[in-house]
């Protein structure tokens, strides 16, 4: 066998290398080396060995037949072997690989090894790489080390607690009173990792927080000590008194103040002391003040106290380091829920850091801008978050697109501004704008009847000078095929209009469906429009039909259907053509409760001093009050969003984007039956089934059948409704299923909707199905279309 | 909570590379390469902070980097770390460096790998803050290292025969020997 190479020698060779291949050459006849050596049974040059392994490994080549020699390394007496085998333990094994179990028993012996050095080599491997069944085994050990006299194993232990209870969590109670009685330490680094359990703890055991809070004032008083002790070389980094140490603390207190008075009284006097006193020109003093901060307006801290802060975060926004500004920004993000017009004084600063050369910085101002938009700021805010997405990093362009939506579908002042905003952002960021905003800006589009023309013109300009943006081109496809007379008639007073002929505009849809560029989404799209225009336009009515019959044979499936079903409406359903085509209604939101007024304040749940708790839930004891209860409730606006999502919107996927907007079109015979299935369970299948559908009423029919082995019996339904709804149900057929679909029962609902709100209704069934008694309650969102409109 | 700690050069070749959680050794390369790719871009007069990665753990997690002549030294973390305190530890493990190596520079990375990863152990452990007390540190890594030496090995053997020989008990030489009278007879040879 050649003799073990040292380490250096190896890494000195590796170096030598000169290409890549001649690296892979030499690792490989050393990795070969090792692995004989590692087959020896006694070697003196095994922690070489393990070493040069190690360095290997972080080159990136596989290091996994060095596994076994840990464990054999970590069971040898000498230290330095320990050490290597450690360390290898932490690098090559984690909690999956079987070799790390056998290491357990050897942890064991070494935390109540002699040599405390050897105890902080098992401690570290036990903090690093613990498994979920070793730190249950060794919990009680842990314990005891918290206690010893040794202020070096303390430490170590402390953080080796952390990740115990990270891991197990049922463990913390463990470690509660260590962790108390560790404050009293004087050695930093135990009052350090003391600390970070106490944190770690109150984190994962909000029960616990009552406990810890008895200790707000043994902290304050080491603050205390750390602020106003004068020079002490020992822990002194740029001027402060061990920052880590006082930020820790800080970070400590913000938990055990918030929402409680007494803690945060408490807390007071320290912070406005911390806070006057630091020194921010170095970065240390500046993180102790930023923590100061943090935790001031996150505790119930008095007025004076906030504005201090608000203050001291908008000096950090104007300084002079980048770091600094950074995480003010941060901070400034944190906050701007709770203190808005605060944040909302330092909106000029924000906005020019758009103009920053620095990616972070730009990503902080994004996320904050977005965040200060309101109704008084909305045009000079867009202006420049729009000339910001024509400039703005690639990474950053579809956050800012979906940003730009939603800011402006809250606060748009006009129709003719959103509409103008929406169409600059497509024909900004066309491309990265998410395909979720297509049907909403369809919608959008709609809504703005008088604005039809404006739009399509502008979209056809647009479209004909780019088509590689899909979202572009699939809004711009669907308006002018919705809105093409208005195109071709050339005239419109909003802007300058597009002198175009029928073949112009058919060629720029043409352009679209064969473009390799377009996405199968967009084809359809450009199919369906082509279609509609054909009860639009006048002359050229054969070159859709021959359009459409080509892609009567197309590959895309998709498209394959959709033409040929428009081709059996040429063919076949001549006569019905103009009806399906004619022009769309304005689509209704179809989410209830969608733009109740404010944008929902989201924030930590217990922020209750700012709003009125507003319970909805409280339990009524009537039970037919129930059902009418829990739907009249979404009626009011903003509700703290815990209770179950159930009136939230009803989200239609889109599989391909928009198409069941244009699904619409349904009525064709390929349709046979127009009922929606509302209840499937147990055998027994609801259906409902719209028979006469007006503005102001729907009139349905409830089919119940049951496909089960035995009769079902006593079925009976109620229904429930929106306050300003009325329902009148007619009586049931029946309240007998028969077995294997024998027999149906229905019942006629009517529902008269005078206001025009959406319609929900929430049906509640009863049944005794093989002796058994089941009910079970569903909610109808939206009522299908009508077979007879 | 500290993810991942790496060191790398300019040219993104792995100095020290330790990470705090869990992951498979080519997706340890892969973070190396797109660690060194998002933080070789950036300018010397930007912020230390970069976000928007996506390999490690998601969302929550930001590389806070420093930039030393020919080095990176850059630690991945995630929120419940104060971004300049990780700054400013990152000035402490280079320092203490110094301190070790008597004026660090690539080159003792290189070749004393394992000796790095003993001292980084002193000041990270399992992803957590363990010491920040630079003179602290120093003092741990250095009975450590005596430890180590004094156990030996082949390494410690010349140390080991000259203090063995300072340790000898050499018993004291007598001054007077006293043989005695001794009557050497010598035998006459006759001549060639």
């Amino acid at each position: 066998m050649s003799p073990s190479v040292r380490l250096q020698e190896m890494i000195r060779v590796i170096r030598s290398a000169r290409t890549q291949c001649e690296e892979r050459g030499v690792i490989q006849k050393e990795c070969a080396a090792i692995r004989a050596q590692f087959r020896q049974a006694d070697n003196g040059g095994r922690s070489h060995n393990l070493a040069k392994l190690l360095y290997v490994h972080m080159l990136g080549y596989p290091a996994h037949f060095g596994q076994m020699e840990c464990v054999r390394l970590i069971a040898s007496p000498r230290y330095s072997e320990k050490r290597v085998g450690y360390l290898g333990a932490m690098m090559l094994l984690d909690e999956k690989q079987d070799a790390s179990l056998l290491i357990t028993n050897s942890i064991k012996n070494d935390l109540s090894h002699s040599s405390p050095y050897v105890q902080s080599l098992a401690l570290c491997t036990l903090a690093c790489m613990g498994s979920a069944e070793m730190c249950r085994d060794l919990a009680p050990e842990i314990d005891r080390l918290l206690k010893t006299a040794n202020a070096y194993i303390k430490k170590k232990a402390a953080l080796c607690a952390v990740h115990i209870v990270r891991k197990v969590p049922e463990l913390a109670e463990l470690f509660n009173t260590a962790a108390r009685s560790l404050l009293t330490e004087k050695n930093h680094g135990v009052l350090h990792g003391a600390v970070v359990l106490i944190t770690e703890l109150c984190e994962r055991n909000p029960s616990a927080l009552p406990h810890f809070r008895k200790i707000v004032p043994d902290l304050v008083h080491i603050m205390k000590g750390l602020v106003m002790s004068g020079y002490s070389p020992e822990h002194n980094v740029a001027g402060i008194s061990d920052p880590f140490l006082q930020v820790r603390i800080l970070r400590l207190l913000r938990i055990l103040g918030r929402n409680d008075d007494e803690a945060s009284d408490a807390m007071n006097d320290l912070l406005a002391q911390v806070a006057t006193n630091t020194d921010s020109s170095k970065t240390a003093g500046s993180a102790v003040l930023y923590e100061t901060v943090l935790t001031i307006m996150d505790i119930n801290s008095e007025c004076g106290l906030r504005i201090l802060a608000v203050n001291i975060l908008g000096r950090f926004l104007l300084s002079n380091d980048r770091n600094i500004r950074y995480v003010s920004m941060m901070s400034l993000q944190k906050i701007v829920q709770t203190d808005h017009n605060a944040v909302q004084r330092h909106r000029g600063t924000i906005v020019d850091c758009l103009k920053d050369q620095d990616a972070s910085v730009k990503r902080r101002a994004l996320e904050l801008s977005l965040a200060l938009v309101s109704a008084a700021n909305i045009r000079s805010l867009m202006k420049e978050l729009l000339l910001f997405l024509s400039c703005c990093p690639p990474e950053l362009r579809a956050q800012t697109a979906s940003g730009i939506f939603s800011a402006a579908e809250r606060f748009a002042p006009s129709q003719r501004w959103h509409i103008d905003t929406a169409l600059h952002v497509l024909t900004t960021a066309g491309g990265d704008v998410r395909d979720e905003m297509v049907p909403s800006l369809i919608q959008l589009i709609t809504t703005a009847t008088e604005l039809h023309c404006y739009t399509v013109h502008k979209l056809y300009r647009a479209l004909v000078a780019d088509i590689s943006q899909q979202s572009l081109v699939q809004v711009a496809c669907w308006c002018i095929g919705e809105y093409g007379d208005l195109l071709l008639r050339g005239e419109c007073e909003e802007t300058e209009p597009v002198q175009v002929t029928e073949d112009d505009v058919l060629d720029a849809l043409e352009t679209v469906l064969q473009s390799h560029m377009s996405s199968p989404a967009t084809r359809g799209f450009a199919l369906t429009a082509t279609m509609k225009l054909s009860t639009r336009i006048s002359r050229n009515v054969d070159r859709i039909r021959s359009i459409v019959s080509i892609y009567g044979s197309c590959i895309d499936v998709e498209l394959q259907q959709r033409a040929v079903e428009y081709n059996a409406l040429f063919k076949k359903y001549d006569h019905m053509r103009a009806a399906v085509l004619e022009r769309m209604p304005v689509i209704d939101r179809s989410s209830p409760g969608h733009d109740n007024g404010e944008p929902a304040m989201i924030q930590a749940p217990d922020k209750t001093k700012n709003n009125p708790v507003v319970t909805l839930t409280q339990e009524p004891t009537n039970q037919a009050r129930d059902l009418l209860d829990l739907l009249g409730g979404s009626d009011e606006p903003a509700q703290p969003s815990t209770v179950q999502p159930a009136p939230a919107a009803p989200v239609p996927d889109s599989g391909s984007a928009g198409g069941d907007l244009l699904d619409l079109l349904g009525g064709l015979d390929s349709i046979p039956d127009p009922s929606v299935t509302v209840y499937e369970q147990n055998g027994v299948t609801v259906k409902l089934r719209c028979d006469r559908q007006t503005d102001v009423g729907v009139t349905a029919t409830l089919v119940a059948s049951n496909t089960t082995d035995s009769d079902i019996t006593q079925f009976t339904l109620q229904a429930a409704v929106p306050k300003c709804v009325q329902l009148q149900m007619r009586a049931p057929s029946g309240d007998v299923l028969p077995a294997r679909g024998a027999g149906q029962v229905t019942q006629t609902v009517h529902l008269n909707n005078p206001n025009k709100v959406s319609l929900r209704m929430r049906v509640r069934l009863s049944y005794c199905s093989g002796g058994s008694t089941c009910q079970d309650t569903v909610q109808v969102d939206s009522f299908p279309a009508s077979a007879s409109h | 909570m500290i993810k991942a700690i790496l060191i790398f050069n300019n040219h993104g070749k792995p100095r020290l590379i330790r990470f705090y959680q869990y992951f498979a050794e080519d997706m340890q390369q892969q973070i190396i390469r797109e660690t060194f790719h998002l933080v070789s871009k950036r300018d010397d007069n930007v912020c230390n902070f970069l976000e928007g990665g996506s390999l490690i753990g998601g969302s929550d997690y930001k590389l806070i980097y420093r930039h030393y002549a020919t080095l990176y030294f850059v630690f991945c973390v995630d929120s419940s770390e104060s971004e300049l305190g990780i700054l400013d530890l990152i000035q402490v493990f280079v320092e203490t460096l110094d301190k070790c190596f008597e004026n660090v520079c690539e080159l003792d990375l290189i070749f004393h790998m394992d000796k790095v990863h003993y001292i980084l152990q002193e000041v990270v452990m399992g992803g957590m803050v363990l010491e920040t007390n630079m003179n602290e540190i120093v003092a741990q890594v250095d009975v450590q290292n005596r430890m180590e030496k004094s156990e030996g090995g082949l390494s410690a053997a010349p140390a080991r025969a000259v203090s063995a020989v300072k340790n000898m008990n050499l018993p004291e030489i007598p001054r007077n020997i006293n043989i005695g009278d001794i009557n050497i007879k010598v035998p006459s040879l006759s001549p060639f």
